[in-house]
């Protein structure tokens, strides 16, 4: 398969801090991809360069085969990235249905003098964008509660919306920013699922930011570890537990050397400690 | 918890535990406080002269003048609060209203008995012995004991009703108001009634040639709580809500038929001095449709609103004046098409260079647009062509009839306002439920997300200043004709306060919010014309309390009344929480 995302070199500084420094990073179409790395790693800053909320330093980011550096966040997100944010952003007064339409709106053509006419095209396009809106409602089981504000939604609900809300724009690459946080293992399973459905039924190709080791090492095809902007390992998950460089930047040199004297150690340990 | 708060009668956000603290917290000290605040507010009503000037009109001819009832209103709602306030048991809680509403009154007391010591005129104007009349009900200094006791029984009756049991309540609080506001406009309803000889007899039996006459106040109050009583007797308007939508649909017809009727017939029945006044508070309410796109929808506090308005009105006056400036002396007709898209133009012209500026920052920066032309306007550089401050005259009456039809004067004015207020409503609400409504809505919730979601800021943001512009120029076009001359000093900052204001009262995003509000701050001062002097003090204290009590205006949207009251009164997860549309419905 053609890799869907290619960035090269990408470095971001934010005045003398290097924040994203010179990563080389692939993603093939169709898969499962994590970037992990501990806080301030910069998953999110590199998240923000690719859909366009930061302007790169240096280095370019291809999506399908077409330069995306430097186009505004609304162009980008036409091309087809959508995201979801690490803190929940929901438009907080809207309600479920109406976050869903926003989703929809990059899709939908109706002009503002369509709209005030109410010609038969703009009707037609607003009853099948409601349909579409119910449609995504029942797939995150929130059929129902449309009407609902998103902010009175439970929490987990309101990770769902988002993610729902950037399926609405019909994205061929997601981009998800830690979307089990503070969720319980129950609802990470859960969670899991649910993006594996995406992909698997949906097609679309998905890279997440995740701290959950048991939701990484189980969902992932291949994981990325950042550590201070650099990439320090690439792999499938099975090889990325058992990277030294890894384990160190996890839990410091010395612990590191603990846990490599327990070399025999059986896969999935790390999530104990993470 | 939230129910309760919900159902509060008069709206205020008190949570029920703050509201009766017990004996032991803060025993009689708010009660206290409350009678200073009152009595504060009373010498203020009274040295600012609010309370001499309202003093010639009666409430109720030979019985209570305004001035009186802006003294004794400020008695009764010291005691309702105080009440509120007191510690518990509604004894103490009417001994509470007396006392706070008693120390009010000695703030007054001690006017009169200072005032009758030393001349205070050389402080305030309005402390003088005829202001010291009113106060002590016509005793004069030996009487200057009088205001304590009236206070303190207004503030006792404020208490009494803030003790009733909400049976009671409400019939007492809706007929004092009927009172109050059937009184104020007493010289409106007596006009049309003494002009038609079917009427007339009535029309002296109820109103005297100020306010009610005494049998007028007995009547509007029956007739008012009679039909309270009858409407929740047939239960009207809890049928009305259970309806279906179909059914409710066929209801809506003749209810707007009914409606436009009235409006229709409205400045007819009241005069030719009314229908101007009404001709304006339709124009605003029209700019205040405009604006709530702007404002209300997309979140850019637009304050150059003015500049928009000024480019239609002077675009109307220079293309169809009959005077020394006009150059084309087209038909109204065919100036306000141009009047419109000019405004719109300019609105781009002027939206372009600002559309990366926030919140705050925009509300100044479009100050500064609005306070240029209001200079240009009226500038030494323009006025060959505007006619600096004596401004551009003759403008023509758009539709031309003899002197003595009903259509000359500002009745046309009024109808056509109606129609484009009517259609720029249409427009509104077609646009708010589009696409593009929702992509406004977004924008004022997170700029950042919503065009990460694929909405173009700088295309959207654009469009709703423009329409915002469109709809200014179109107000600003009407409104040259109606003065049949547009001056520079028209064009001022006001202009735009005024359509914010309205908008902000009437609560944001809301359609009959806009038109409460433009009664509200445009008629009503208007109408008034003697209190003109206190227009923006009374806009002052209306705002405040606005804010303070209901930010979400009188009649507020379903968004805007969410936004401010459920989602800080409900946490996520609550239990307790409601579906945003039952409490749309409720």
């Amino acid at each position: 398969m053609a890799p869907l995302l290619v960035a090269e070199h990408v470095t971001k500084r934010f005045g003398g801090l290097l924040a994203v420094n010179k990563l080389d990073f692939t993603l093939e179409q169709g898969s499962i991809c994590s970037v992990i790395g501990p806080n301030g790693a910069g998953k999110t800053t590199f998240f923000n360069c690719i859909a366009g909320f930061y302007r790169i330093d240096e280095g370019s980011i291809e999506f399908g085969g077409l330069p995306i550096q430097g186009l505004r966040r609304d162009e980008i997100s036409h091309l087809g990235i959508a995201r979801t944010y690490q803190n929940i952003r929901l438009f907080a007064n809207m309600t479920a249905m109406e976050n869903l339409l926003v989703g929809q709106h990059q899709n939908l053509r109706s002009t503002w003098i369509g709209a005030v006419l109410g010609t038969r095209s703009v009707r037609e396009e607003e009853r099948l964008a409601h349909e579409e809106a119910r449609r995504l409602l029942r797939f995150i089981g929130l059929q129902g509660r449309g009407d609902t504000l998103a902010s009175n939604l439970p929490y987990g609900d309101q990770r769902r919306l988002e993610v729902a809300r950037a399926l609405a724009a019909k994205p061929k690459l997601l981009l998800l920013d830690e979307p089990t946080a503070g969720m319980n293992p129950a609802e990470q399973g859960e969670m899991t699922a649910f993006v594996r459905k995406l992909r698997d039924d949906l097609g679309i190709t998905i890279l997440l930011i995740e701290h959950a080791m048991r939701v990484v090492m189980g969902i992932s095809e291949r994981i990325t570890v950042l550590d201070y902007g650099e990439k320090i390992a690439e792999g499938p998950p099975e090889e990325i537990q058992r990277n030294a460089r890894v384990i160190e930047a996890y839990l410091g040199r010395e612990q590191a050397a603990a846990v490599a004297r327990e070399a025999s150690n059986p896969p999935g340990s790390l999530s104990a400690e993470a | 918890m939230s129910q309760l708060q919900a159902e509060t009668p008069s709206g205020h956000r008190v949570a029920p535990e703050t509201a009766r603290p017990s004996v032991g917290d803060a025993g009689w000290r708010p009660v206290l406080k409350l009678g200073l605040l009152g009595g504060a507010i009373a010498l203020y009503l009274c040295l600012t002269g609010i309370v001499p000037i309202f003093n010639p009109r009666a409430l109720i001819a030979g019985l209570i003048s305004l001035g009186e009832v802006a003294l004794l209103t400020t008695g009764l709602g010291v005691g309702y609060l105080a009440a509120r306030r007191a510690p518990d048991g509604p004894r103490r809680a009417l001994l509470g209203a007396t006392i706070a509403g008693a120390v009010a009154g000695a703030f007054l007391t001690a006017l009169v008995l200072l005032g009758a010591a030393v001349d205070l005129r050389g402080i305030a104007l309005h402390a003088s012995p005829a202001t010291y009349e009113i106060l002590t009900f016509g005793f004069g200094i030996p009487g200057s004991w009088i205001p304590i006791v009236a206070l303190g029984l207004a503030a006792a009756l404020g208490g009494a009703i803030q003790v009733l049991p909400p049976r009671l309540q409400r019939p007492v609080t809706t007929g004092l108001m009927a009172l109050l506001v059937v009184g104020l406009f007493a010289g409106i309803i007596r006009t049309p009634m003494l002009a038609s000889p079917l009427t007339d007899q009535l029309g002296r039996l109820l109103f005297a040639s100020e306010g009610l006459t005494l049998v007028g106040a007995i009547v509007t109050v029956v007739v008012v709580l009679g039909g309270q009583w009858l409407n929740r007797r047939l239960a009207v308007r809890r049928r009305g809500r259970e309806l279906p939508q179909a059914q409710r649909r066929r209801l809506t017809l003749p209810v707007a038929l009914i409606g436009l009727l009235f409006v229709l017939w409205l400045p007819q029945g009241v005069g030719s001095f009314f229908a101007q006044v009404v001709a304006v508070v339709t124009l605003y309410v029209l700019m205040a449709f405009g604006l709530n796109i702007t404002l209300g929808l997309a979140g850019l506090l637009d304050l150059g609103f003015v500049a928009f308005f000024a480019v239609g009105a002077y675009t109307v006056g220079l293309l169809t004046s009959t005077g020394e400036y006009g150059i084309a002396q087209w038909p109204f007709w065919a100036a306000v098409p141009v009047a419109v898209v000019l405004a719109m133009l300019f609105g781009a012209f002027l939206g372009l260079p600002i559309l990366g500026i926030r919140g705050d920052y925009l509300a100044i920066a479009t100050l500064g647009f609005g306070e240029i032309i209001r200079i240009l306007a009226g500038s030494d550089l323009l006025k060959p062509w505007l006619g600096g401050p004596r401004g551009v005259t003759s403008i023509p009456k758009p539709i031309e009839v003899t002197p003595d039809s009903f259509l000359a004067g500002p009745l046309q004015i009024y109808y056509i306002a109606l129609a484009a207020a009517v259609v720029v409503a249409f427009v509104a609400i077609r646009l708010r439920d589009s696409r593009l409504g929702r992509a406004w809505i977004a924008i004022r919730e997170d700029e950042d997300v919503a065009e990460a979601m694929g909405v173009n800021l700088v295309q959207t943001k654009l469009l709703a200043y423009m329409l915002g512009a469109a709809f200014a120029g179109l107000g600003g076009a009407i409104f040259s004709t109606l003065l049949g001359a547009i001056i520079s000093s028209s064009v001022n900052l006001f202009v735009s306060i005024n359509v914010a204001a309205i908008i902000i009262v009437g609560g944001m995003g809301s359609i009959p919010g806009v038109v409460g509000g433009s009664i509200f701050l445009i008629g009503i001062p208007e109408l008034f014309r003697e209190f003109s002097e206190y227009r923006f003090l009374f806009y002052g204290v209306a705002l405040i309390a606005m804010m303070i009590y209901r930010p979400e205006g009188i009649w507020p949207s379903r968004i805007a009344r969410r936004e401010l009251h459920t989602t800080d009164a409900l946490e996520p997860g609550d239990p307790t929480a409601v579906p945003a549309t039952e409490m749309g419905k409720a």
